[in-house]
């Protein structure tokens, strides 16, 4: 009894003390963990507080809308159209084949289509939107919103898409859009902030040069979600800015009488203001439709273009490159006068194909079979004359006829930041060739430069840029596809004029350096030989025997001034020029260019035109009636857009 | 002296009454209520199964509790072995019949609801220990034979709670009955020389853990290793504490919970969806609801009179106290993920049924605490 006491309170003392050993431990566990909830929930919160928004915040971006673009007159040539898509999210649909089944019977949608939607489905998370189709039509829209309720996980949705109201018509000047590859995504900086699924940049022209501002700011759909990713509220929605919009100094109606001018054949025809700058139309031939690629183009009907002999796709006002052919005489000339290798007294004579120039056992034809006689230099550029060019060349010589060819706008970039594709052309000189080909000048290459063959060679609106400088009285100006406003037809004119009185004193001799002119600046030692060269230039269209008097206008108001050319696309041999064909029994590929400058009004100019017919035969045939018509029309029209010029100016 | 004694034992209806600790009976409501609460939350604020569930499971259990708490204490001394064998059988049963779910197997199905065994052995260990431990005098207690038998009755579930595979019960069972054995006097050494062999064979026991349970100790060490798999629940558990800030983001307004970032959050991890929601303030508060708890419980242990039921208080009060340091310190991320619920507030019949038996015996205890036992 007395031990099973003792053992009682031994034991009861024994668990008491080991109860409060255990009381103690427990005290420093109960420690640590207020310690860490402390360390958690008040120390660190913030960071799991960021972290926790990050868990259930996602964002989800809004296309951009892009800028809109219009011509002089205000009218949209690029346009954002509202547009119909079908969203369909995955993840939310009951049964995804059954839903094509109904997708193919109700809005007929093609195998072809079924086809690509379960492509975009596998290749993105069953939660994220797939655009089904972004141009439904107006029924298949209605008759999808009419069983909606039937199709769940789908979403009928209202868009902005880009339109081309005048789609062919000005896909050269504009370019066009398409889904964003992913080298856009990976080369643009602007493009990967702004990309959305399905968002569409510029692939060419002005959408893809202008795209930095043209694609605007994307907006902001702010959701919560799940753990699974799926939405759960709207919190926040900002919606964007749309991207700036530009005025071109493109004006739609001469572009587009241009262009049909141009239907059926291939060329370019560019039209400038030759004091502004401003390229009023800047057409080329055969055209595509920009439409077909905002949402992707069929593969027959990108195949048709691609496979198009004529190169549709191409620019050929800035980006083919063409030998100048007769049409840079007058410039061939004027470098002449400038360098004082020749006065316009020097006479040659043209004695035909019986007695071509000859150098070094080489032969160089005159055009014209039967020789022009004796020539001097205004009846030379009035008809256009060879023989007399090759000596010109040949006193002259290649390298300060570059000097002069480079001031008046061949080699050069003109719009760059405009057009990516534009091409730079040729103004061969010989270091040029030394450099690029490795090889010496050869003199007889001066003598078919002199004449626009070998290797020179520029685009139609690089001549057109020529001429126009030639008819403002030889200043430099810069041509332009966008209007800013940041130029004043009365400013320009105010400083030639002044210009022209303060370098009738003093011969320039900046015009003979080989030196890039600035803006406005006099690109002549003597303004009598630009004058000189204009009045030729008159005589080549309006005088009897003039290369282009079939397409004269004698209307003062109408009246205009060119040259023709006529580029040939191979060596004639000996034997063809024997057999003088007719065009026809040519090959279309070996028939020549045929080219055409001009400005006018010749009394006051203010326009100057440049046309190209690929294959076309000789300018005076084939271009220069076209120009008839290009100023008939451009003149009829100057009041309209003096008016509306004017109008803006007093607006500032 | 005897029969004064005895009148004692066989004290008034209202004397029973009058010796009620009213203050755990309040301690384990208000637990009930908040978990009630909790588990509302996790249905994402709508009155749907698993609270319905809960609560019913809290009401019938608490009912339970209070009938339990009016058995004397020498029944439960009494029936120690028998029960202990009962829940073995049951554990044996389950290897072989029982029903799986998600990858252990470990109920066993009794139509109306699922039980799992292995909660109940937790309370199980405790009162076969103190049955023995009261039989076993005080010198006798470090003898080789005494070491080793209940080292044996404590072995024998634990491993075949890890067959189920249940690692995480496994150590609780084995938190518990150890403690019971430091209470019951076992010399010191033991305890060292066991946690030195646990120091060395530590890394063969690893090697024998299956390959989550390994993949969840290495996760442990390095959440970040495989943030989308191993490591989530760690991490989200961790973001969704830490987020919750001093005051909490509110009733309902739990994000990580609501928006099912946290995974098991109605069983293990309720704590943390409570904590997200309630805050640095309202995880302290729950924390002294448990305290107080265990506090109460420590006390009955030390006004009771008869060594069996001192002991069994100590030993319960110490295991609701590992399960849970074990649960918290798990969301916390200051132990591997292991399967513990925590107690009352977690979701599941089965360890509610241990905890709600286990706190009826305290009570018992409590109204019967001059009760002696031979």
């Amino acid at each position: 009894m007395i031990s099973f006491g003792d053992n009682k309170i031994s034991k009861n003392r024994t668990i008491n003390r080991r109860m409060f050993i255990l009381g103690a431990a427990k005290i420093i566990f109960l420690t640590g963990i207020v310690g860490r909830l402390f360390s958690l929930q008040i120390s660190e919160s913030s960071k799991y507080k960021y972290l926790s928004d990050k868990n259930r915040l996602r964002e989800w971006k809004i296309p951009p809308q892009r800028g809109i673009i219009e011509d002089y007159f205000g009218n949209v040539i690029a346009a954002n159209d509202q547009v119909f898509q079908l969203h369909i999210i995955p993840e939310q649909v009951e049964n995804f084949n059954y839903l094509m089944l109904r997708l193919k019977n109700t809005i007929n949608f093609n195998d072809k289509q079924i086809k690509a939607i379960y492509k975009k489905k596998s290749k993105q998370k069953p939660w994220e939107t797939l655009i089904a189709s972004d141009n439904l039509t107006w029924s298949q829209f209605s008759k999808l919103n009419l069983f909606l309720h039937e199709l769940s996980g789908v979403k009928p949705v209202l868009s902005i898409a880009r339109n081309y109201p005048y789609a062919k018509d000005l896909v050269h000047v504009l370019g066009y859009v398409g889904e964003a590859s992913p080298s856009d995504i990976n080369n643009y900086e602007f493009i990967k902030e702004n990309h959305v699924p399905g968002l569409r940049v510029g692939k060419t022209g002005l959408e893809k040069a202008l795209e930095k501002d043209l694609i605007g700011k994307y907006g902001i759909k702010r959701f919560e979600v799940n753990a699974y990713g799926k939405r759960i509220n709207e919190l926040d929605f900002s919606s964007g800015q749309q991207g700036k919009n530009f005025r071109t100094t493109i004006d739609l109606e001469i572009q587009i009488y241009a262009q049909k001018i141009l239907k059926d054949k291939s060329g370019s025809i560019c039209l400038m203001d030759i004091y502004t700058g401003d390229i009023i139309a800047l057409a080329s031939s055969p055209t595509f439709n920009p439409n077909s690629f905002i949402h992707g183009i069929k593969s027959e009907e990108w195949k048709e273009i691609k496979a198009n002999p004529l190169k549709p796709l191409i620019n050929k006002s800035i980006a083919g490159l063409y030998s100048p052919g007769s049409t840079i005489k007058p410039l061939v000339a004027l470098s002449a006068l400038e360098f004082d290798v020749i006065k316009p007294s020097m006479t040659v004579q043209c004695k035909g194909h019986d007695e071509p120039t000859e150098l070094y056992g080489q032969k160089y034809h005159c055009w014209k079979e039967k020789g022009h006689g004796f020539m001097k230099l205004r009846n030379a550029i009035k008809q256009s004359c060879d023989t007399y060019f090759y000596e010109v060349a040949r006193l002259l010589g290649v390298d300060r006829l570059s000097i002069t060819a480079k001031k008046y706008g061949l080699g050069n970039e003109l719009l760059k930041g405009f057009y990516f594709e534009e091409k730079k052309g040729i103004v061969p000189n010989t270091k040029w060739k030394k450099n690029t080909l490795g090889r010496g000048w050869v003199l007889g290459e001066t003598l078919i430069t002199g004449i626009g063959q070998g290797y020179i060679s520029s685009t139609p609106l690089q001549l057109c840029l020529m001429t126009a400088h030639l008819a403002n009285g030889g200043f430099r100006i810069k041509p332009r596809i966008v209007d800013d406003g940041s130029i004043s037809f009365e400013d320009i004119k105010a400083k030639i004029e002044n210009q022209l009185y303060e370098t009738a004193l003093i011969p320039n001799l900046n015009a003979l350096e080989d030196t890039e002119p600035k803006f406005l600046e006099p690109m002549f030692r003597n303004h009598e030989n630009i004058k000189f060269v204009c009045d030729a230039m008159y005589g080549s269209t309006n005088e009897l025997y003039g290369t282009s008097y079939s397409s004269r206008i004698e209307d003062e108001k109408y009246q205009f001034a060119g040259k023709t050319g006529t580029s040939q696309v191979k060596r004639i041999t000996e034997a063809e020029r024997e057999a003088d064909l007719k065009i026809s029994e040519i090959p279309y590929e070996e028939r020549d260019h045929a080219l055409y400058v001009a400005f006018g009004p010749y009394k006051n100019p203010r326009y100057s035109v440049s046309i190209l017919i690929e294959h076309g035969g000789t300018g005076s045939s084939t271009a220069a009636p076209i120009a008839k018509k290009i100023f008939k029309k451009v003149i009829n029209r100057h009041q309209e857009r003096e008016d509306i010029r004017k109008k803006r100016g007093q607006i500032i | 002296m005897l029969g004064q004694r005895l009148n004692v034992d066989a004290g008034s209806f209202f004397e029973k009454i009058r010796s009620i600790d009213y203050l755990l009976i309040i301690i384990i409501l208000i637990l009930g209520i908040i978990s009630s609460f909790a588990m509302y939350s996790t249905d994402g604020g709508e009155f749907l199964y698993h609270t319905k569930s809960h609560i019913l499971r809290f009401g019938i259990f608490f009912v339970l509790f209070l009938v339990l708490s009016f058995v004397q204490t020498k029944v439960w001394h009494r029936i120690g072995y028998i029960f202990y064998f009962v829940i073995l059988f049951m554990l044996f049963w389950v290897l072989y019949f029982g029903v799986t779910a998600s990858g252990s197997q470990r109920w066993i199905s009794l139509y109306v609801f699922n039980l799992q065994p292995s909660e109940l052995m937790k309370i199980a260990i405790i009162i076969s220990f103190a049955k023995f431990y009261h039989r076993t005098k005080s010198m006798e207690v470090n003898r080789i034979k005494n070491v080793v038998q209940p080292l044996v009755t404590l072995t024998i579930p634990i491993f075949l709670v890890i067959a189920q595979p249940d690692l995480g019960t496994a150590i609780l069972i084995a938190g518990t009955g150890i403690s019971v054995m430091w209470l019951s006097g076992l010399n010191l050494k033991y305890f060292v020389y066991s946690f030195l062999i646990l120091m060395v064979t530590a890394p063969f026991a690893i090697s024998l853990l299956k390959p989550y349970q390994k993949l969840r100790v290495l996760t442990f060490f390095n959440p970040d290793r495989d943030p989308l798999g191993a490591g989530y629940q760690i991490i989200q558990s961790k973001i969704a504490v830490g987020s919750g800030g001093v005051t909490g983001k509110g009733f309902l307004k739990g994000t990580q919970g609501y928006l099912e970032f946290l995974p098991e959050k109605h069983t293990d991890f309720i704590f943390t969806l409570f904590s997200e929601e309630f805050g640095f303030v309202g995880s302290i508060f729950l924390l002294i609801l448990y305290v107080i708890l265990i506090y109460r419980i420590i006390l009955i242990g030390f006004k009771n009179r008869n060594y069996f039921g001192k002991l069994y208080c100590f030993g319960f009060a110490s295991a609701i106290f590992i399960y849970v340091m074990v649960n918290m310190s798990m969301v916390l991320g200051i132990l591997p993920i292991v399967g513990s619920p925590l107690p009352i507030m977690s979701y599941g019949g089965s360890s509610m049924l241990a905890t709600m038996m286990g706190l009826s015996i305290v009570m018992g205890c409590k109204i019967y605490a001059k009760e002696l036992i031979a």
